[in-house]
């Protein structure tokens, strides 16, 4: 088959979209085959072992991001990292692996990757169009059954090359767990410096592996407890810019912001709706911090959810929009609750031992992670009628989970007793496969986005 | 906007009597001032002579009140104002009515021990107990303002019961 032919076969193959700048085309990720809430674990004893060589560059061409040979074997080493970060496969490769050939990526030598006891194979090439785009392609087999399992392709700008590898990461974790993906995605999180009694604090954005960092704020003034918008165009974001706690929506593209509501005053504690038209926040009257809603366009009037005179704050909406899971003092400590969407029919489902605080609904609806305070803060999950208690960390001080966007690991961060030191963390569902996130100094308050589409 | 005018090495060396009683939510062990971390109240005015205080001052404030006279603490997760608070209040509302035109911040904290959300409604309420009480005993509320720094601006640097106690605090800095 000559190296022209090859292509067109591709071409035919592979499901392409050249569009916006930033779209990427792949199929639809399969759907868990149940939404039944039980834990489904997974079977660290028969990890699988994957084997991801140097993605093959015919006709290697400079880019703006480097030559694509080079590409070629970073995006590997992404997929590789991706996958191997999951905790439920063994990687090998690219290292220590040898080059393929073209050939090869469509007509993989299953006898020799048997050989390597290597049980799944994902194989792929990069390509410089003549609009200087990128083509990926990425192809995922298995081994033992000697045939192809999955293969997407996509058109992407240089820049965004760690996206198509995420991608392709996603296709794969998705086909061999049966989960939603989640490697493209996105975290914005408060990357802290300086001594305890002066924390300098600054808004910064980073890939869901860590890549791609970029600050936000300089520091001047303190920033804390981000969201990201479900679409990434804007974060929301408390800042003392003014002196006083505040909200603000932050347009990343514009690099402008604004606040949610103009009023005199404190304001903290946002979130998002699923939809992003509603924007949930507190907001302290004279001393007393209710719950509060908005519309994100900074039209209309805050619409005021919560009436106790006790310290009603955070919140997060089901993924539905319907319900609140909030945190409420009312009963005398810290204690997790859940009301429908208008305020009405508030109800607590916290009852173990200790406090319970920042809850947060899993994007799948079937859990809400929150921080269990009892001496110690720990991370953990309940089902949303409180049911199924299981606490997910163990250090002196872990808070504030956030979701991955298919509900299967958690991020949190950790505060070092005495130093204050904090850092990013992430854990699987099971609590098995906790690691810490590279941040370039320390992090917190770390909040996941969706999918990127 | 808080142009404040003394060190805290320095008060403790200037502050005569007025030393309030050890009580139980007082701590032995002094704020650390050496990197000067209470901020509002650590940055040094160029303008002010050494040893002149200006009535009406920051710095005045601060000798008329007392050793700590400036704050009062709390109990976790409580933010009530108990009898030796209104002791310190009472002082820091004389002072103020000997200068009708000074206004305040009230700085509401909260320890590390508690999620940040929460205590930054926390220090909210702390800042507006201290608040109501000087409004209650005549100072007219519109000489003061709140602000909650939650977990964000300790005083006490330790993560320890002694730190925890020095940080659960409403501290009152006059606004020049």
């Amino acid at each position: 088959m000559t190296s022209f032919s090859f292509y067109r076969k591709l071409a035919s193959l592979l499901l392409l979209i050249v569009g916006g700048q930033s779209v990427m085309a792949q199929t639809p990720p399969p759907v868990p085959a149940t939404d039944e809430p039980e834990l489904v674990e997974f079977d660290t004893s028969k990890t699988r072992s994957i084997a991801v060589p140097a993605l093959v560059a015919p006709a290697p061409a400079d880019t703006p991001a480097g030559n694509s040979a080079a590409l070629g074997r970073q995006i590997a080493e992404v997929i590789s990292s991706d996958l191997r970060a999951s905790g439920v496969f063994e990687t090998q490769g690219p290292n220590g692996l040898r080059a393929i050939t073209l050939p090869e990526v469509t007509a993989p030598q299953f006898d020799y990757w048997k050989g390597r006891t290597v049980e799944q194979l994902v194989q792929g090439f990069v390509r410089v169009g003549g609009d200087g785009n990128l083509t990926v392609g990425c192809y995922l087999y298995d081994v033992g059954f000697g045939n192809e399992t999955t293969r997407l392709g996509f058109n992407v700008p240089p820049r965004e090359w760690r996206r198509a590898a995420h991608k392709c990461a996603d296709a794969i974790y998705s086909k061999l767990t049966g989960e939603l993906p989640f490697f493209d995605s996105r975290i914005a999180y408060i990357a802290e410096t300086g001594p305890k009694g002066k924390r300098v604090k600054r808004l910064a954005i980073m890939d869901s592996d860590g890549a791609n960092h970029r600050f936000i704020t300089n520091g001047q003034s303190t920033a804390l407890t981000p969201r990201f918008s479900p679409n990434y165009k804007s974060i929301l974001y408390l800042s003392y810019v003014d002196g006083n706690p505040r909200i603000y929506v932050y347009d990343i593209d514009a690099g402008r912001q604004r606040l949610i509501t103009q009023s005199r005053n404190p304001t903290f504690a946002p979130r998002w709706s699923p939809d992003g038209q509603t924007i949930l926040y507190s907001m302290a009257v004279a001393g007393n911090t209710d719950i509060y809603k908005i519309s994100a366009s900074g039209s209309g009037t805050p619409v005021k959810l919560t009436t106790s005179p006790s310290i009603d704050v955070g919140g997060s909406f089901s993924p539905d929009g319907r319900q609140v899971v909030f945190e409420s003092d009312r009963s005398g400590s810290q204690q997790i609750y859940v009301m429908n969407a208008d305020g009405s029919n508030q109800r607590r489902i916290s009852f173990g031992s200790g406090r319970y605080a920042t809850p947060e609904w899993s994007p799948r609806a079937d859990l809400i992670a929150y921080t269990r305070i009892a001496g110690d803060f720990r991370v953990g999950t309940m089902r949303p009628d409180g049911s199924g208690e299981r606490l997910l960390t163990d250090s002196w001080q872990d808070e504030a989970p956030t979701w991955a966007p298919n509900g299967r690991v958690i991020q949190f961060f950790r505060t070092a007793k005495g130093s204050g030191k904090t850092s990013i963390w992430q854990v699987d569902l099971t609590g098995s496969n906790e690691r810490q996130l590279p941040t370039p100094v320390d992090g917190s308050d770390p909040a996941w986005g969706p999918v990127l589409p | 906007m808080k142009t404040n005018s003394i060190k805290m090495a320095a008060i403790l060396l200037a502050s005569t009597a007025l030393v309030a009683g050890c009580g139980k939510k007082k701590v032995d062990v002094l704020p650390p001032a050496a990197d000067g971390t209470d901020y509002g109240q650590t940055q040094t005015d160029p303008n002010a002579g050494a040893g002149q205080i200006v009535p009406g001052s920051q710095e005045d404030f601060l000798q008329q009140v007392g050793q700590f006279g400036d704050r009062i603490l709390f109990d976790t997760d409580r933010y009530n104002v108990d009898a030796e608070d209104q002791a310190t209040l009472q002082r820091q509302a004389q002072w103020l009515a000997r200068y009708p035109n000074a206004r305040i911040t009230v700085e509401g904290h909260a320890d590390e021990r508690g999620t940040r959300d929460y205590n930054l409604a926390l220090g909210e309420r702390r800042a507006n107990s201290a608040k109501n009480y000087l409004t209650s005993v005549g100072v007219d509320a519109s000489r003061i303002e709140t602000v909650s720094y939650g977990k964000e601006r300790p005083s006490a640097l330790g993560s320890d019961e002694q730190a925890w106690a020095q940080n659960r605090r409403a501290v009152t800095v006059t606004v020049q």
